[in-house]
């Protein structure tokens, strides 16, 4: 025990490094897969059928491909069409593409839960679409939707580590690089284990607040 | 000022209007009634294109219905309509409800808005439950503020589809009690409506709907205490006489 506090006191700087980047990229690529989840699910609700079915074929090529995959092809392949990322930027575009598509189904649900007889309400006002999805539906889905969101973060945290692969020196990242020259191997994962821990239990108790939230009407 | 010209409209392969042909003078207040399944509430929902139809014509004020033009909104904003379930908006606060289309539709400033839009729920006997939200508000309390949301827009005609069939009974007077006042001020009015005293008190005309096609029309009294076609005089004896 007393060991493993003295290299946690070691490591700790090196390893909180990695975490700033894991904040990062999980922010980063939480953002940006909101705004794609967001605009996908609106084109699949849209009633249009070339957008549906646009954001419906998206949707399933983003979900049938690995999300190290996708990292590897930004990071390793889009260099050959001139289009060279750093390793951060190719990491969040990744995720935030990867995780658009979860979102997407996320926000359509939430969306189409709501009952038609809203909808038919701001229509009868003289509402057009944009403006019935902005002052009736999405002020409403967003109680339904935030507690599977809070998941989707809780996910995203975790999937960060993905960024690993592609040289990106987040928490996972640094505990293998200092895990390969002291081989503490114990003590070190131990300790990232840990790290994400922390970092996912205010995530947790947010999900919670959300659902008690989420049930009260 | 509202014309209805051999409206059909089928929904898949089941036709519930075979040939609608009716007109709404202004300041006149027509009931519809009839079996449910018959077409009574399609015909609402075609007069303000919340349904599209397949053959005929309905004007507005000689405008043409249309639900995929753009012209159909400002239809909208001339016939309001009341629904069966209220359909008010959860998130927002009586009042809000009542405001939310001047607002955002008409681009009227929010202060007089809001003025107007007191006054209404005064009018419909709410003044005290403007900042209310629906869920705390009783049916009958939520159908008025339906109403208001409905007068908010200055329209010349509101559409009623069955506004009091999800009311307890006790609260079906309080909303009858609104919608006889707007009929007494010259509202022009549509109302789809098991309620036959109301019809009968306030109605200018009655259609009788069954299956689609008007059955018998005229005036209120006259249809309601006699009856000329069969099918009337079933369906009357069925409400008015249950047991």
């Amino acid at each position: 025990m007393q060991n493993f506090l003295r290299d946690a006191a070691e490591f700790m700087p090196i390893l909180l490094q990695g975490v700033w980047l894991t904040i990062l990229v999980t922010i980063g690529s939480l953002i940006l897969s909101t705004i794609l989840g967001l605009l996908w699910a609106l084109m699949r609700v849209s009633g249009l059928r070339a957008l549906s079915g646009l954001s419906a074929s998206l949707i399933n090529v983003i979900r049938g491909i690995p999300i190290i995959v996708l990292l590897f092809y930004l990071y390793f392949v889009m260099p050959d069409f001139g289009i060279a990322l750093t390793a951060l930027q190719a990491a969040i575009l990744g995720l935030g593409i990867a995780y658009s598509a979860y979102q997407a189904e996320n926000f359509r649900a939430g969306i189409e839960a709501i009952d038609q007889g809203q909808v038919e309400a701001a229509q009868a006002i003289g509402m057009g679409w944009w403006l019935t999805m902005r002052r009736v539906v999405l002020p409403q889905a967003v109680r339904i939707v935030l507690p599977p969101y809070g998941n989707i973060m809780i996910m995203l945290l975790k999937d960060s580590s993905q960024a690993s692969t592609i040289t990106v020196a987040e928490l996972a990242l640094q505990g293998k690089l200092i895990a390969s020259s002291t081989f503490k191997n114990t003590n070190v994962f131990t300790l990232v284990a840990l790290m994400y821990l922390t970092m996912s239990i205010p995530l947790i108790l947010l999900v919670r607040h959300f659902e008690k939230r989420a049930n009260r009407r | 000022m509202i014309e209805l010209s051999g409206v059909r409209k089928s929904f898949g392969s089941v036709e519930v209007l075979k040939g609608i042909t009716a007109s709404v003078e202004k300041s006149e207040v027509v009931c519809i009634i009839g079996p449910s399944g018959s077409g009574k509430s399609t015909i609402l929902r075609c007069i303000n294109g919340l349904e599209s139809y397949d053959a005929g014509d309905i004007l507005v004020e000689g405008a043409r219905v249309d639900s995929h033009a753009p012209s159909i909104v400002a239809i909208r904003t001339q016939v309001s309509m009341v629904f069966q379930r209220f359909n008010l908006f959860p998130h927002r606060t009586a009042v809000e409800n009542v405001v939310e289309g001047p607002i955002y539709v008409k681009n009227e400033p929010r202060t007089s808005a809001l003025e107007r839009g007191r006054a209404l729920l005064a009018q419909v006997g709410l003044a005290e439950k403007a900042d209310a939200y629906p869920a705390q508000l009783s049916g009958g309390q939520q159908q008025r503020v339906a109403i208001a949301r409905a007068l908010a827009m200055q329209p010349k005609a509101i559409l009623f589809d069955e506004p009091t069939s999800a009311l307890d009974p006790e609260l079906v007077g309080d909303v009858l009690g609104v919608m006889r006042k707007l009929a007494d001020d010259g509202m022009t009015m549509v109302v789809v409506t098991h309620e036959m005293a109301f019809a009968r008190d306030v109605a200018d005309r009655v259609l009788f709907i069954d299956g689609g096609v008007i059955v018998e029309q005229g005036a209120a009294k006259s249809v309601l205490d006699q009856p000329q076609h069969a099918r009337t005089q079933d369906f009357l004896r069925r409400v008015l006489h249950p047991l």
